[in-house]
């Protein structure tokens, strides 16, 4: 499938999918559901740029996430600040919330891939985590979006699109998710992805082979950032009471490591089958069982499939399906030879 | 003045014995990572298992939180040689330690903090012991034996370890092992049986570490996060393999932190640590005492 031709398809199954559940669902609990599966999907989907793609796992998720939700809440409180400098500026939309939260966020990634990608992978994983904690302390610490109580957000009394307005936070997480589904499967195929691979599977002859590694890591922690930072925008309208112990659970973190392992971390499908397949068994499990134990599966399932299957789901039917080409070309070489 | 430099002495003397116990709390991982590297995440979870240990046998039978702690060395001991067990048969056979291993680790991280939240629940617990009140008065210095008794067992500890790494067979062979696991093969002892037995010390050293902790403070089983960046970033600091390099580091980062928690309150604490960590790891990798 040609790259305009896939991204028309994305944006058709997306737009299809919003329109059939808009009409077929009433009950609004599956809105607030979905949104958490796509917001998965986002997050797995940036994860797995850079953690699948070039082999850097990233354990901060949660601090890009946060990022980007505690720039929604800046930019919320920014027309009441200013009207006491007596500058008077309208409400700012929510799309434009999320490409701030993105471009603060990937900012922050270009940041911390700097200080830190010159690392061995071992030592950039526990930096990240690092990372989570001193942003958490900055925000803790910073009254003005809250600090520590947390903070209310009012949600704009109207929802555009029509429909009430966790539909339309459904919908805009729905367009995010095309768009980083898409972007990821760009890379993939174009000569950024095959740079990628090429640092994820031997950095040195990588360099040596003239592949510009720090750049196409710094590429790499940016959109990866940028896309977190984004799924995280629309949080605080999603939530409406915005603190910091559960904006940087731990389980965004596991959860966008999880997904993609589980789902398979060489290609752009294996995220979002592993978001839609969790995102869907933690949903119903908080429903049906306990949000706790939820986790506990979580947990247990990610230890199980890097134990039992390295390369996630993906990497089952790849290869089973090697298998049986195998067998097939054998079968045919018998024939041949009768 | 004179009352400021009364604080500034007593937060420094206060950071000295929290880096006494931060020594012991990443004892365990200068053996796992710096030495076998591994990079075992896992480690606070250890910890705090420990931390619970000494919880349930010193609230239900009233024993001593330590007593506990020596006690439980061989069960963590075990548990150690079968993590790294399946570790090895995982990830090390099949040359995949690097993504998979830390994913592993993180797994089991995750699992151990939600099975304390469903046992225990979130409430913080503390023991109970004749020294976890009152404090040791020497002039303006305020020593409370809290931290006095971790601080003074942690360097018992790792000077224990430190004279078995340096002076016994297996543990030169430990020493070995981190150098070129190969020329150990050569020489026909096996690198995995070392290995396995290193880990259990590294897991081992978290059922004392853990009733330090215990007594030092009341815990609930998130605030193991808290410790990951600590460790890492003292066995980073200390050079990786150098016990006296991890000691002189925690100190360093324990009087760090008590002065930013004395002088600018405590919230702030965490980001100095980790923050540390950072700029260590951007500006100088191979830590103060690097190999």
């Amino acid at each position: 499938m040609r790259i305009g031709v896939f991204w028309l398809v994305a944006a058709a199954v997306g737009l299809a999918v919003v329109v059939l559940t808009r009409f077929y669902f009433t009950n609004e609990y599956f809105f607030f559901a979905a949104y958490v599966v796509l917001q998965y999907i986002v997050l797995s989907t940036a994860w797995n740029i850079l953690g699948g793609y070039t082999g850097y796992i990233n354990f901060g998720t949660g601090a890009f996430f946060a990022i980007g939700a505690y720039s929604s809440v800046v930019l919320h409180k920014m027309p009441a600040l200013l009207k006491t400098f007596d500058i008077v500026i309208p409400a700012i939309p929510l799309p434009v919330m999320i490409l701030v939260g993105g471009v603060v966020s990937g900012i922050v990634g270009l940041g911390t891939g700097y200080l830190t990608l010159r690392l061995r992978g071992v030592f950039f994983a526990i930096a990240t985590l690092a990372l989570a904690v001193v942003v958490q302390t900055l925000i803790v610490n910073w009254d003005f979006v809250g600090g520590s109580r947390g903070i209310y957000m009012i949600r704009p009394p109207k929802a555009p699109l029509g429909g009430s307005y966790i539909q339309y936070l459904y919908t805009l997480m729905m367009v995010l998710s095309v768009i980083s589904v898409g972007i990821a499967r760009w890379i993939e195929r174009s000569r950024l992805g095959l740079g990628f691979a090429a640092i994820r599977d031997d950095e040195l002859a990588a360099e040596a082979g003239g592949v510009p590694t720090l750049r196409l890591k710094l590429i790499a922690t940016t959109l990866s950032g940028a896309l977190m930072g984004m799924a995280g925008a629309p949080l605080p309208y999603y939530v409406t009471y915005l603190e910091p112990a559960s904006t940087f659970n731990l389980a965004y973190a596991v959860n966008s490591v999880a997904m993609p392992v589980i789902g398979g971390m060489t290609s752009w499908v294996g995220p979002v089958l592993g978001a839609i397949l969790l995102g869907t068994i933690q949903q119903l499990a908080t429903v049906t069982i306990s949000s706790a134990l939820n986790l506990l599966i979580v947990g247990l399932l990610l230890i199980a499939f890097v134990i039992i299957a390295p390369n996630g789901i993906v990497g089952l039917v790849q290869a089973r399906r090697r298998r049986r080409a195998a067998a097939g070309e054998a079968r045919a070489e018998q024939r041949a030879a009768a | 003045m004179a009352v400021s430099l009364d604080l500034l002495i007593n937060a420094i003397v206060a950071g000295v014995l929290l880096g006494g116990f931060y020594a012991a709390v990443s004892v365990g991982i200068t053996i796992s990572f710096g030495m076998l590297d591994i990079a075992n995440i896992a480690q606070p979870a250890f910890i705090l298992l420990g931390s619970y240990a000494a919880y349930m046998f010193n609230s239900s039978l009233g024993l001593d939180p330590i007593l506990v702690g020596i006690v439980m060395l061989p069960v963590f001991y075990v548990i150690g040689m079968a993590v790294y067990r399946l570790y090895y048969y995982s990830f090390e056979l099949r040359g995949e330690q690097a993504i998979q291993g830390l994913a592993f680790f993180f797994g089991l991280l995750f699992v151990a903090e939600v099975s304390l939240v469903l046992i225990f629940g979130v409430d913080y617990r503390f023991v109970e012991a004749p020294y976890t009140e009152g404090s040791l008065h020497l002039g303006m210095l305020n020593l409370p034996f809290r931290m006095l008794i971790p601080f003074i067992f942690s360097l018992i500890m790792i000077a224990l370890l430190q004279l078995y790494l340096t002076r016994s067979f297996i543990g030169r062979a430990i020493l070995a092992v981190s150098q070129d696991g190969l020329a150990l093969q050569l020489m026909a002892a096996s690198p995995i049986r070392i290995k396995q037995i290193a880990f259990g010390i590294s897991v081992a050293t978290c059922s004392l570490a853990g009733t330090f902790l215990i007594i030092i403070q009341p815990i609930e089983p998130s605030i193991g996060r808290d410790y990951i960046g600590r460790i890492f970033a003292i066995c980073v600091l200390g050079g990786m393999t150098s016990f006296p390099g991890m000691v002189i580091a925690a100190m360093l980062i324990g009087i760090v932190e008590s002065i930013t928690a004395t002088f600018y309150g405590p919230s702030w604490a965490p980001a100095v640590a980790f923050g540390f960590l950072l700029v260590t790891l951007a500006v100088r990798p191979a830590g103060l005492a690097g190999r």
